[in-house]
C-alpha cells in the first residue's frame, strides 16, 4: 500500500505497510538513519522526531499517522534552538557513545522552543524520557543552559 | 587483562602462531610505503629471558598514523570507540610526540589483525585484537608516543633534505615545520611524501612528561562530537548495502533450550518476509525491512527442547547460592594468616550477607551486525570489541577461514562489556544467517531490546557472606569472605586464564587486595547453570567493592571511628588508595560539620580498579523510601591524565551507570524465563536521577596511564549506601537498594 509522507520538507511516496512505524519508514525506506532505534516502545527516546514541531517517538508512531504533517528528523533540524542545542552538545562534548544523542538533541530543541529558559527541574521533566546508557546527563543539563542563553529569545522556535 | 594467562590464543582458534602473522604483516607493511606516509611504531623489543642475553626478535613495524598531503594526520585505533572517548585519547598520545595541531588530527577504525593491532595488556605477544578492562590507553601509551616521534623524525628529516639544513636545527611546532635561520617553513603536509621516503629511525627520542603541550590540556576537544550531534555517525544498525535484507532472531524462551522444530508458513506469509532459516542459536525471521522481520517473527512457530534448560527462579537460585555458601569452597582467591584464630581474639565481630542481582548491560544500540557473504570471504560490519575473536567465530559459522573474515568496526552505541564474549554471539548469528541463506544477499541482524533484556549474558547474580572482626585498638583483625557466583571464563577459551580453578574475575578487588589486613580469607563457590554470563562494567568490581567498602564502614561505626580516618588506617601499604580518599574527602569538605537534617546523609568509599583508584564521597537525601543522590565528590589516580575532560566524563558516566545498578538494576527469573523484557521493567537512571552535582579531581602523577571507562563505577554504590545509613541508620545489603525491604528486615 502506497503512504506520503512529508520529512525534512521533501515529499515521499512509499509503498509499505501503513502500520509501520516512522521509524522504520525513515530509517530503512528514506536511509535517514540519524533517528534511532532504542526500545520500540517510547521509553527510550532515541527515536525522537519532530510531527510540526512537537517532540513525538517515531517508534510508536504509525506512518499512516503523520499524512499530511510535517516530520522533521536530525539531519533537518534548522530551527534556531535547533541549531543552538547542536552547538552547545559540540562545544561541551556531551556525546559518549552517541547513540542516543540524536534523540536528546531533538527533544531539547522542542523543550527551548517552548521555555525559552528552563531551569534544572524543567530539563528533568522535559528530558526524562530520553535514556543515556552512558549517563551523560549532566552534560545535557549544561548543554541546553548553554544554548537557552545563546539562542534571543524573540528568534527561538 | 582477561588474558594474563593466555599462551596463544590466536593457535587456540586457528593454528596460527601469533609470530608467523607477525612476519607476514611486516612483509605487507613494507610493500605499503607510497601515497603519503605511512609509519609504525616500533614494538619494544623483547630481550630474551635466559641467561640475560638480549637476543631481541625482530621489531614490528605498525603502521598506526597517515600524514596525507591535504595536511591531516589521521590517527588507526585499533580499539573500539564505545563512548569512553579513545578516538580522542589515541589520537592525543600521537599529537604530542608529533607536535601537530589538534585540528589537524583525524581518526580511524584500524582493520583487524593482530598481532599488528593486538592488545598488548590482553598477552604481551598482542595475539587478541581487543578492547576491554580499561586498557586501551594504557597499552597504546608507549606504542602511540613511538609513532608519533618516529613520524615527526620523518617529518624533519625529509625537511632538512629538502632545505638542505641540518635536522638539529629544526623545530616542529603545531603541525608547522620550521627552520628559523633560513625563515622556512613548511606544513606536514607539504612534507609528507618525502618523509614517506626517509628511512624509518629506529632511536627516536620520547618527551619528558613535562614537555607535554596536548596530553593533560584542560579541554581537548572529542573527535566524534560533531558527527554525534548531528546525526551522523554511522554504527552498524545505519549500515546500507544495496540489496541488504534485515533479519530478527527467535532465540530459546529459557536458557540452554534448542530448537526442536520450527512452522514457518505463518512467517513467511507476512508481507515483506523472504527467507524464515534455522541457525545454530534459533530461528531467523529475513524480511525486506525491520518492520517485516519483525512482524514474521510474530507469527512464527517454534517448538523448543528444554530438556538442559535453565527452569529455576531466583529464589531457587539464590537458595543454592546460600547453601553452597556452607559448603566446601571450588577455590579460594586469598588467604593471609589465620582468620579462626584471630577471630577468637576480636573484640568486636560483624557477620554480614550481600545479595546482587544478574544485571544486563543495555547499550542504547541493541546488538546489531551487518555481514555480507561470498564463497572465499565474509565481510562484517560492527561495533566489535573483540575483532580476534569476532573473526574466527564468524569464520567458523561461515565456513571459512579467519582471515577470509574482514571486520569494519564500526562506533558502537555502548557496551560496557556486552560486545565482548568468547562466542561472539551476534556476530556468529549474522554470519550464520548468511551461510544459512547462500550469501544471496547482505543480512543485517537486529536485536530488539526485548532481545537484548531477555537475552543473558549478563553481570553474574552473587552471594556474599563475611565475618569479620576487630581489636582492641579498632583494627580489622580478620575478615573472611565467601563468595558465590558464576564463573565468567569457565567453559570459555578464557578458562586458560583460571588457576588452581579459580576465576579471577569472580573474586577481583576484594579485602585482601585492596586494604591492609593481616588475617584474610576470601574463598569462592561456582554454581552451575545454562544461563550465560559476563563481564559487565568494572566485572568482579562491581559487586566486590559493594560489600567491601559497606562492610568496612560499618566496622568503623563498631570502632567508633571517622569512615575516612578508618579506612586510611588500614591504607598504609596502599598510598595511592589514601590519596585518592584524602583528596575526595578533603574537596567534598569531609571534616566539616555535615548538615543531617531532613534526611540527609553522606557516605564515602573507595576501590582500586584495572590499575586506577577512584575515591567518592556521595551526598543524598532519603525521602520516605525515596534515595536522591545530591553531590558526588570524585577523586581519580589514573596515572598521568591524557584527557581531562574525558577522565571526568568517564567518572561521570561510571557514576550514573553505577546508580543504575544500585538504584533499580535487577533480572530476575521466573520459572527459568527472565522477567524484564524493556525499559518499563529493567529500568535504568534517567536525567532526573543524576546528581545535581559531579565534581571530579584527577590526583597528580606521573606514572603511565591506566584506564577509566571503569573504574569510577566500584565506589558509586557503596558510597551511596554508606550516605544512607548514616542518614536513617538503614543498612542496605541487598542491590538493587530496596529501602521499605531494609527497613522491614532489620539487620
Amino acid at each position: 500500500m502506497s503512504v506520503k509522507l512529508t520529512v525534512n520538507n521533501q515529499s515521499h511516496e512509499l509503498d509499505i505497510d501503513p502500520n509501520m512505524p516512522l521509524l522504520w519508514a525513515i530509517r530503512d525506506h528514506l536511509q535517514l538513519t540519524g533517528t534511532k532505534f532504542g526500545c520500540g516502545m517510547a521509553l527510550c527516546g532515541a527515536c525522537t522526531v519532530h510531527i510540526d514541531g512537537q517532540a513525538v517517538r517515531s517508534c510508536v508512531t504509525p506512518v499512516s499517522a503523520v499524512a499530511g504533517k510535517s516530520v522533521t528528523t536530525i539531519e533537518g533540524l534548522e530551527t534556531p534552538s535547533g541549531k543552538a542545542v547542536q552547538d552547545a552538545w559540540v562545544s561541551l562534548d556531551v556525546p559518549q557513545c552517541g547513540y542516543c544523542q540524536s534523540g536528546q538533541i531533538m527533544s531539547a530543541a522542542a523543550l527551548l522552543a517552548t521555555n525559552a529558559k528552563p531551569t534544572d527541574g524543567d530539563i528533568d521533566a522535559a528530558m526524562a524520557g530520553n535514556i543515556c546508557r552512558c549517563a551523560t546527563y549532566v552534560r545535557i543539563r549544561n548543554a541546553i543552559h548553554e544554548a537557552a542563553s545563546a539562542v534571543p529569545a524573540a528568534t527561538n522556535g | 587483562m582477561y588474558f594474563r594467562y593466555f599462551k596463544d590464543p590466536v593457535s587456540h582458534w586457528t593454528g596460527v602462531s601469533a609470530s608467523e602473522l607477525t612476519r607476514r604483516d611486516f612483509l605487507k607493511f613494507t610493500s605499503l610505503a607510497g601515497a603519503g606516509l605511512t609509519l609504525g611504531a616500533l614494538v619494544p623489543e623483547r630481550a630474551a629471558a635466559a641467561g640475560g642475553s638480549a637476543a631481541a626478535t625482530p621489531a614490528l613495524a605498525m603502521p598506526f598514523l597517515r600524514v596525507d598531503p591535504d595536511n591531516t594526520v589521521t590517527v588507526t585505533s585499533k580499539h573500539v570507540e564505545a563512548g569512553q572517548g579513545v578516538w580522542t585519547g589515541l589520537p592525543a598520545i600521537v599529537a604530542e610526540e608529533l607536535d601537530a595541531s589538534w585540528s589537524q588530527m583525524r581518526v580511524e577504525s584500524s582493520p583487524a589483525r593482530v598481532p599488528m593491532y593486538g592488545n598488548f595488556a590482553f598477552d604481551p605477544k598482542g595475539s587478541v585484537q581487543g578492547t576491554g578492562g580499561s586498557t586501551a590507553v594504557a597499552n597504546s601509551w608507549m606504542q602511540l608516543r613511538q609513532a608519533g616521534a618516529t613520524a615527526r623524525a620523518m617529518l624533519v628529516e625529509a625537511a632538512a633534505a629538502e632545505w638542505k639544513v641540518p635536522a638539529a636545527e629544526i623545530t616542529v611546532n603545531e603541525g608547522v615545520v620550521t627552520h628559523s635561520k633560513s625563515g622556512k617553513k613548511a606544513t606536514f603536509g607539504e612534507l609528507a611524501v618525502r618523509a614517506a621516503k626517509m628511512p624509518i629511525p629506529t632511536d627516536v627520542k620520547l618527551k619528558d612528561p613535562s614537555q607535554f603541550k596536548i596530553i593533560g590540556r584542560d579541554k581537548l576537544p572529542r573527535l566524534d562530537s560533531r558527527a554525534k550531534s548531528f546525526g551522523t555517525q554511522q554504527f552498524a544498525i545505519d549500515v546500507m548495502l544495496p540489496g541488504m535484507m534485515t533479519a530478527v532472531v527467535m532465540r530459546p524462551p529459557r536458557f540452554g533450550g534448542k530448537v526442536a522444530s520450527f512452522d514457518a508458513r505463518k512467517a513467511k506469509a507476512v508481507p515483506g518476509v523472504v527467507d524464515v532459516v534455522q541457525i545454530p542459536r534459533g530461528v531467523a525471521v529475513i524480511g525486506r525491512d525491520t518492520w517485516s522481520a519483525k512482524k514474521g517473527r510474530e507469527v512464527l512457530q517454534v517448538t523448543w527442547d528444554e530438556s538442559g534448560a535453565e527452569t529455576r527462579s531466583t529464589a531457587q537460585i539464590l537458595a543454592e547460592y546460600k547453601h553452597l555458601s556452607q559448603l566446601p569452597e571450588t577455590a579460594k582467591a586469598a588467604k593471609e594468616g589465620d582468620v579462626d584464630a584471630a577471630l577468637k581474639t576480636a573484640v568486636h565481630t560483624l557477620d554480614a550477607e550481600f545479595e546482587f542481582p544478574y544485571l544486563a548491560h543495555a547499550p542504547m544500540e541493541p546488538l546489531t551486525a551487518v555481514a555480507r557473504l561470498s564463497a572465499d570471504k565474509c565481510e562484517i560490519w560492527a561495533g566489535c570489541q573483540f575483532q580476534t575473536i569476532d573473526q574466527v567465530n564468524a569464520a567458523m559459522a561461515a565456513g571459512l577461514k579467519p582471515d577470509q573474515v574482514f571486520i569494519t568496526t564500526l562506533a558502537a552505541g555502548g557496551t560496557f562489556g556486552r560486545r565482548a564474549n568468547a562466542e561472539s554471539d551476534y556476530i556468529a548469528e549474522v554470519a550464520s544467517i548468511a551461510k544459512a541463506v547462500g550469501g544471496k544477499y547482505p543480512v543485517r541482524l537486529i536485536w530488539t531490546r526485548e532481545d537484548d533484556i531477555m537475552g543473558g549474558r549478563y553481570r553474574p547474580m552473587n552471594y556474599h557472606r563475611i565475618t569479620a572482626g576487630l581489636s582492641q585498638d579498632g583494627k580489622v583483625v580478620a575478615y573472611r569472605q565467601r563468595v558465590v557466583g558464576q564463573s565468567i571464563m569457565a567453559g570459555t577459551p578464557f578458562a586458560a586464564a583460571m588457576k588452581d580453578g579459580l576465576d579471577p574475575t569472580a573474586v577481583e578487588g576484594n579485602a585482601a587486595e585492596q586494604y591492609d589486613i593481616e588475617n584474610v580469607h576470601v574463598t569462592w563457590s561456582q554454581p552451575k547453570s545454562a544461563l550465560p554470563v559476563l563481564w559487565w562494567r568494572s566485572v568482579g568490581h562491581s559487586h566486590m567493592s559493594i560489600s567491601k567498602e559497606i562492610m568496612f564502614d560499618e566496622l568503623a561505626q563498631l570502632a567508633g571511628k571517622d569512615p575516612v580516618a578508618f579506612r586510611l588506617a588500614h591504607l598504609e601499604k596502599h598510598p595511592k588508595h589514601a590519596a585518592a580518599l584524602r583528596l575526595a574527602a578533603e574537596k567534598a569538605g569531609w571534616d566539616k560539620p555535615f548538615s543531617k537534617e531532613k534526611g540527609r546523609g553522606r557516605g564515602v568509599a573507595v576501590q582500586e580498579s584495572f590499575g586506577t583508584v577512584v575515591a567518592q564521597v556521595a551526598e543524598v537525601t532519603v525521602t520516605g523510601d525515596t534515595i536522591r543522590v545530591d553531590r558526588v565528590v570524585c577523586a581519580v589516580d589514573c596515572g598521568i591524565a591524557v584527557n581531562p575532560d574525558v577522565i571526568k566524563a568517564q567518572m561521570q558516566s561510571c557514576i550514573g551507570y553505577g546508580l543504575a545498578a544500585a538504584l533499580h538494576g535487577k533480572i530476575t527469573l521466573t520459572d527459568g524465563r527472565v522477567d524484564q523484557s524493556n525499559f518499563h521493567q529493567y529500568t535504568v537512571l534517567r536525567i532526573n536521577e543524576m546528581p545535581r552535582e559531579i565534581e571530579v579531581y584527577v590526583v597528580p602523577s606521573t606514572n603511565p596511564p591506566t584506564g577509566v571507562g571503569e573504574p569510577g563505577l566500584p565506589p558509586i554504590a557503596p558510597a551511596v549506601a554508606n550516605a544512607v545509613r548514616a542518614a536513617t541508620g538503614i543498612k542496605l545489603r541487598k542491590l538493587p537498594f530496596d529501602l521499605a525491604e531494609a527497613r522491614a528486615a532489620k539487620v
